[in-house]
């Protein structure tokens, strides 16, 4: 097999955008993405036998999308790009000046090892969504905001009649209008920040009418629905036995610390929580990319003008350089196609980027946790969900035991430990060991089948 | 009555049933697991290794494997990811889904 000029991890907004552009520029490309479509979480759509008329009643700017995919379409037919769905890339691995990709492609029991290499890689991955634990949110009808989202964009489908959507970050606007178009009834958006943490942000909003017109769409939609909206408030319980059945809500003071006797209940069946993303870095660690800190308390790549990473022959574009959505993420993609292709980037696309990003800063900093939310975290709280460890064994890990670090908080408790390889407790175990998260390092991205590990070829020395 | 269904319109290419612990569910062609039980109203198919305490979707996008579940006899399937198809057979899975491994 001939190395490609470019494979894309990821076909969502970054790479759909970044892989249509390289090939209009005369790349060959391969783009892999583990879901069955292209579209990535934020353009995830029924799957055509579901025969939705209107797909776009889901979505915020599917034009985009759909101009993009049409291209991808033209560009398939034409060879220049090989799209590869349902191929989960668990590791990049440079090979003989280029690099070697392994993907596990289909379904259990059927899933097979797939290959690809190439000259460039350019790694899409966007996120995953954080999660800060509270007493009963493991019980069955609390899912993830945008996991709410992801069932009704994918499957048409919702978790409740009246779910509750709560955390932090711009998303859950949206969510909001989501269900509530989509039938449910959502008492209350219960926002941890205050909306005035963006005013110190003047500039970048000044610089993104687009942003405000969003969001004075996503009010409109609110109010329509009759959507309350609580700000500098947290769920901090889910009450229920075998499912959710109220959630307390409580205001909090500046550092997210609920204050005591401002505790309320609203009775729900659903509730639907997240507290931003988290850039999906594992493939780009392991390959030895260097991070920085993000203004919203996560951890990002670090990217130059023309989003390469600190590896060279490996680009990155999207949420993996910092949270920034969807527009930001297609610029950056086509910036990053320009730079693989040898070509100079229209202007507007430096400058469109730049904007965006500032805004994104804004909102990663408005939108940051305040140390104080581990205040609602009881001792008998579940913190680590795949191995059912509670937030008591891993204070007392990082208190009597001394552990400074999550990873010494694994060793002692065996939070982070479990299948989902600490995606959904990473950020709340660092806090409690007080630490800032550190980067994401799995060696392998998916679960593998071991018969494939067996099959590899014996590595190089 | 506003519906997932009325805001985006259309109908399925087919619909079909899935067997979930002996009860048939409605299935509409390109829903995941997830999604056909959800639809039922379905919001728990796993019990965890240590508490036996009831879970399922979370994330919906793969990440947290929270919605393990048994598919055709195949244990530890993500729910959210695996498409239905006609005729499967969905077993809510206690613990590790793999009891007949006891020793």
């Amino acid at each position: 097999m001939d190395p490609v000029d470019l494979a894309v991890v990821g076909a969502g907004p970054a790479g759909l955008a970044a892989a249509v552009t390289a090939a209009g520029l005369g790349l060959r490309v391969t783009l892999l993405d583990a879901g069955d479509r292209p579209g990535g979480q934020f353009y995830r759509h029924p799957a055509p036998g579901l025969g939705a008329a209107r797909p776009e009643a889901l979505h915020h700017g599917w034009p985009q999308f759909a101009a993009r995919e049409a291209a991808l379409r033209a560009h398939e037919s034409a060879g220049r790009i090989a799209c590869l769905t349902g191929h989960h890339v668990w590791s990049v691995l440079p090979h003989e000046g280029a690099w070697t990709l392994h993907a596990v492609a289909g379904h259990a029991p059927e899933e097979r090892p797939a290959v690809v290499t190439a000259r460039a890689v350019l790694i899409a991955t966007g996120a995953y969504e954080r999660q800060l634990p509270f007493p009963g949110w493991t019980l069955p009808g609390v899912v993830g905001a945008g996991g709410a989202q992801a069932m009704l964009k994918g499957g048409l489908v919702l978790p409740g009649k009246r779910v509750v959507v709560a955390g932090s970050g711009p998303l859950l606007l949206a969510v909001a209008g989501s269900l509530a178009a989509a039938g449910a009834t959502v008492p209350a958006v219960v926002e941890a920040a205050a909306y005035t943490a963006y005013t110190g942000q003047v500039p970048a909003l000044l610089r993104n009418p687009g942003k405000i017109v969003e969001a004075a769409g996503y009010g409109g939609a609110l109010a329509r629905h009759r959507v309350r909206l609580l700000t500098r408030h947290a769920v901090t319980e889910a009450h229920g036995t075998d499912r959710v059945e109220a959630v307390t809500v409580a205001r909090l003071d500046r550092d997210w610390r609920p204050l005591p006797g401002t505790a309320r209940r609203i009775p729900c069946d659903a509730l639907a929580v997240g507290h931003g993303l988290v850039p999906q870095l594992e493939l780009a660690t392991g390959l030895g990319c260097e991070t920085r800190p993000s203004p919203d308390g996560t951890v990002a790549l670090v990217l130059d003008a023309e989003q390469r990473t600190s590896v060279p022959g490996i680009w990155s574009a999207g949420e993996t350089g910092g949270i920034g959505g969807a527009q930001l993420a297609m610029a950056e993609g086509e910036l990053a196609a320009h730079s693989v292709a040898g070509a100079l980037p229209p202007a507007r696309l430096v400058r469109r980027r730049a904007r965006l990003r500032a805004f994104a800063g804004a909102m990663a900093a408005a939108h940051r946790p305040g140390g104080g939310w581990t205040g609602w975290l009881r001792d008998d709280a579940v913190v680590c969900r795949c191995e059912e460890v509670p937030a008591g064994r891993i204070r007392e890990a990082a208190g009597e035991l001394g552990a400074r670090d999550a990873r010494t908080v694994k060793l002692l408790t065996r939070a982070g430990m479990g299948w989902c390889q600490g995606r959904m407790c990473g950020p709340a175990v660092a806090a409690l060991a007080g630490e800032e998260p550190a980067p994401d390092r799995r060696p392998l991205s998916c679960p593998v089948p071991l018969r494939h590990l067996a099959e590899l070829p014996p590595a190089e020395h | 009555m506003r519906s997932p269904r009325s805001l985006v319109g259309g109908s399925p290419a087919s619909c079909f049933t899935v067997d979930f612990d002996g009860r048939e569910l409605p299935a509409q062609e390109g829903q995941s697991v997830a999604a056909v039980l959800w639809g039922a109203g379905i919001l728990a198919w796993r019990t965890t290794r240590e508490g036996g305490a009831p879970r399922g979707a979370f994330c919906g996008i793969g990440s947290c494997y929270d919605c393990l579940v048994t598919v055709n006899g195949t244990p530890n399937q993500r729910a959210c990811l695996v498409p239905a198809r006609p005729g499967d057979s969905v077993t809510t899975q206690e613990g590790t889904g793999r009891a007949e491994l006891a020793v």
